[in-house]
């Protein structure tokens, strides 16, 4: 299967194709600028359905564009990012104010000309941001950020509240933005690979997974089936610490200590097998363009797993007959089936609003198309709808590293000396990690890495986050963002 | 309905005495941390390991005789291992060492020359009562949310934090000790200084993380970050990408002299 195609289209006609890509089961995946040969592109990905090459629709040269923001609602956030970090506008964008700069802060040129000489500098400091003005008696606002308690990522969010009401919610992101895409430019594909492992920590493996075949469709390379398998193995090892997290933080939102401690337990139990396999316990400095940086002796699996999915079968169950747990999630933080899928919700909350996409099913990577996936779905779109989602993915998970184990043959784990294309290759890789899809769109000029486009699971899913706030009620908001299993940092960048 | 008290209690004890005694197990067997270094199996002219640091935290400043004097900054080190894997002639070996926490940033380079200060200013100021009881409040400073998971990780059952006497508290005016994770972007930079401020005297501050201490992997393009010691005074250096609970723990129980520093002039000991 070819990765990518391209289409090469003019404004004018942006809209009308957007909407025919909409009505004939495409859907867009993100947006972003690069440069070809000083030339500014933005280019839309689109997915256009199940097991067909995804496309790229580019628009060359143009500095205003017509927003589809209202045809595809997920695009605006992509929108907002370019206008910050470039000249180019999109008319009729509805909230054409900053998101990835702060307000207050700005940068001295846009990062990723090729023909500016000057390094990129970014001033300023934050200041109080835009927000929809809330015409109501009584209003109150509450600032909370980016400095929250407990062991949080940094974020600020905005609530509109009367009394335990929230009438209108923003979340500020991006205090964690570090600008990683610009500052790969021009370096060498092994930085990038250690790089793309510290996008997200928690999302290590689904990020260097999409990023190694990324490099890997470009070059147009087939690594070894062990590597394949192994890097299945790893994915769905990063599923298991990531779920068990979840459902240890689910239960702090809901106040249940006991259970959060067995979820926290479960997931370091995880972690610690993770070390023993890999030597890292976030399951880095395994993965290399090629195939993995050595082999692994994964075949131990087969004794480690099954005494903690015993384990995990007891722990979710005993969560499955608790009532005062499930009455706080039922009809929580609800998103319709509609709303999931025009703001690009993607992974477990996309599933439990009845949208069944799964990229190791629908556009299989790294062998997955040998294994069996379960993808579960609910329709009522609550918090449990989410933790139902996440504890079916989390036992399929055990299912699948069975799977692999079965197939698994001794044999090479890496490519040897893997010819680098001279000149401009294009590659997209991507994954399905345990937030959803991640995807890299990278450029490499002469081996070195020119443009790097990072869209993680949490950038998708925080758009369609507030949805879920606004009109609910304060007492419920712990709950909700807990069931949404957010990262900050993959959002950020 | 499940009675979850009962449940916990039938359970028993998951945690683990680790470091008291320091041999017990604590979490991270097999695991693959900071490079060892002989500098003594350099060949003459090689230098791979210089050539291949994505974060330069292999280094030298001579142009000729490189090999004796190759520098490794483990505060800019992220573990991520390309060193060994490329050394023709394994002067830099693999390391279960974890126990990496140190007071003076000079300790975190191992050179030919030693470049330690004589000043310990940690010494005098910790008072007796810290030991017995610590309160840490964390701060991301634009990190990748390893630190985080780690952090988090070191009050489950298994590390237990809280049987240290150490605990984490969500309000700045109640710590005594500011734990700073991530590189420090230009954003966080008002929100870092403030919470410090907001902080009683006697307050301490751990830099946890190899990016918070020298911005790497972080210390590059328009958001790059220094670590935190450009902006506060930092009384503990905590390497590793992410450090482990166990290293996290190792971290606070220096800062209260509870345990002896293993690092010197970049040797571990």
């Amino acid at each position: 299967m070819e990765p990518l195609t391209r289409q090469v289209t003019e404004p004018d006609q942006l809209i009308e194709l957007a909407s025919t890509i909409n009505n004939t089961g495409g859907r867009f995946i993100m947006a972003y600028l690069r440069y070809s040969e000083n030339i500014p592109e933005v280019v839309y990905l689109v997915d256009q359905g199940s097991n067909l090459a995804f496309t790229e629709l580019v628009l060359r040269n143009h500095t205003r564009l017509p927003s589809l923001s209202e045809v595809a609602p997920l695009l605006n956030w992509y929108e907002r990012e370019i206008m910050d970090l470039s000249e180019i506008e999109f008319e009729g964008n509805p909230e054409p104010f900053p998101l990835v700069l702060l307000e207050g802060m700005s940068l001295s040129i846009g990062p990723f000309n090729p023909s500016q000489t000057q390094v990129p500098e970014l001033f300023g400091t934050p200041t109080q941001p835009k927000l929809p003005e809330v015409i109501e008696d009584q209003v109150q606002d509450l600032f909370w950020g980016p400095v929250r308690g407990d062991i949080l990522e940094s974020g600020e969010f905005h609530f509109a509240y009367i009394g335990e009401q929230i009438l209108h919610y923003t979340p500020r992101l991006f205090y964690k933005h570090r600008g990683i895409e610009s500052g790969l430019t021009g370096s060498s594909l092994t930085k990038g690979l250690v790089l793309a492992e510290r996008v997200s920590g928690v999302g290590s493996v689904s990020h260097a997974v999409a990023y190694c075949a990324a490099i890997e469709n470009a070059f147009q390379l087939e690594i070894p089936t062990r590597a394949q398998l192994i890097r299945i193995i790893l994915s769905e090892l990063e599923r298991i610490y990531n779920n068990f997290h979840f459902f240890a933080n689910l239960c702090k939102t809901t106040t249940l200590k006991v259970g959060e401690a067995f979820g926290a337990l479960l997931e370091e139990e995880a972690k610690q097998i993770n070390c023993k396999i890999t030597g890292n316990r976030l399951l880095r400095n395994v993965l290399a363009v090629g195939g993995l940086r050595r082999d692994l002796a994964v075949e131990e699996l087969s004794t480690l797993l099954p005494p903690l999915r015993r384990k995990a079968e007891d722990y979710l169950e005993a969560l499955s007959d608790t009532q005062s747990h499930l009455d706080r999630l039922i009809g929580t933080g609800i998103l319709s089936q509609n709303l999931a899928f025009e703001f690009g919700a993607t992974g477990p909350v996309a599933s439990a609003s009845a949208i069944a996409r799964d990229l190791r099913v629908n556009h299989p990577y790294s062998g997955y198309q040998n294994i069996q996936i379960d993808v579960t779905t609910r329709s009522s779109g609550d918090a449990l709808a989410r933790a139902e989602v996440r504890k079916s993915a989390l036992f399929n998970a055990f299912t699948i590293i069975e799977q692999a184990l079965s197939l698994i043959q001794p044999g090479p784990t890496k490519l040897d000396n893997i010819p680098v294309p001279p000149g401009t290759v294009d590659g997209l890789g991507w994954s399905e990690g345990p937030r959803g899809s991640c995807f890299y769109a990278i450029r490499i000029r002469d081996g070195l890495l020119e443009r790097v486009k990072i869209k993680s699971a949490s950038f998708s899913n925080w758009k369609v986050f507030p949805l879920t706030v606004h009109s609910t009620n304060m007492m419920d908001y712990a709950i909700n963002e807990a069931s949404f299993g957010l990262t900050i940092a993959g959002a950020d960048r | 309905m499940r009675n979850w008290t009962l449940k916990g209690i039938a359970a028993g004890k998951a945690t683990t005495d680790w470091p008291y005694p320091d041999d017990l197990d604590n979490g991270q067997e097999r695991m693959r941390g900071f490079p060892k270094f002989d500098p003594s199996r350099c060949e003459t002219s090689c230098q791979a390991c210089i050539d291949i640091c994505p974060t330069a935290a292999l280094s030298t400043n001579r142009s000729e005789d490189i090999a004796s004097n190759v520098q490794l900054d483990f505060g800019k080190c992220i573990n991520c291992q390309i060193c060994i894997e490329t050394c023709p002639t394994d002067a830099l070996q693999n390391s279960a060492d974890f126990m990496f926490a140190a007071k003076n940033r000079n300790d975190l380079i191992r050179s030919q020359q030693p470049v330690t200060e004589a000043a310990d200013r940690l010494r005098s100021k910790i008072e007796k009562h810290f030991k017995g009881s610590l309160h840490v409040r964390h701060i991301d400073a634009g990190s990748c949310n390893g630190c985080e998971s780690e952090l988090a990780a070191t009050t489950n059952p298994y590390y237990n934090l809280h049987r240290l006497g150490i605990f984490f508290t969500p309000s700045p005016r109640f710590a005594d000790v500011l734990l700073v994770t991530g590189t420090v972007v230009p954003q966080m930079i008002g929100p870092l200084q403030r919470t410090y401020q907001a902080m009683p005297n006697p307050k301490f501050v751990i830099a946890g993380g190899t990016c918070s201490i020298s911005g790497a992997p972080f210390d590059f393009g328009y958001a790059a970050g220094n670590g935190a010691d450009p902006f506060l005074p930092v009384d503990v250096y905590l390497p590793g990408c992410p450090p482990s609970p166990a290293s996290f723990i190792f971290a606070l129980l220096l800062l209260t002299e509870r345990v002896e520093q293993k690092l010197k002039d970049g040797n571990y000991e």
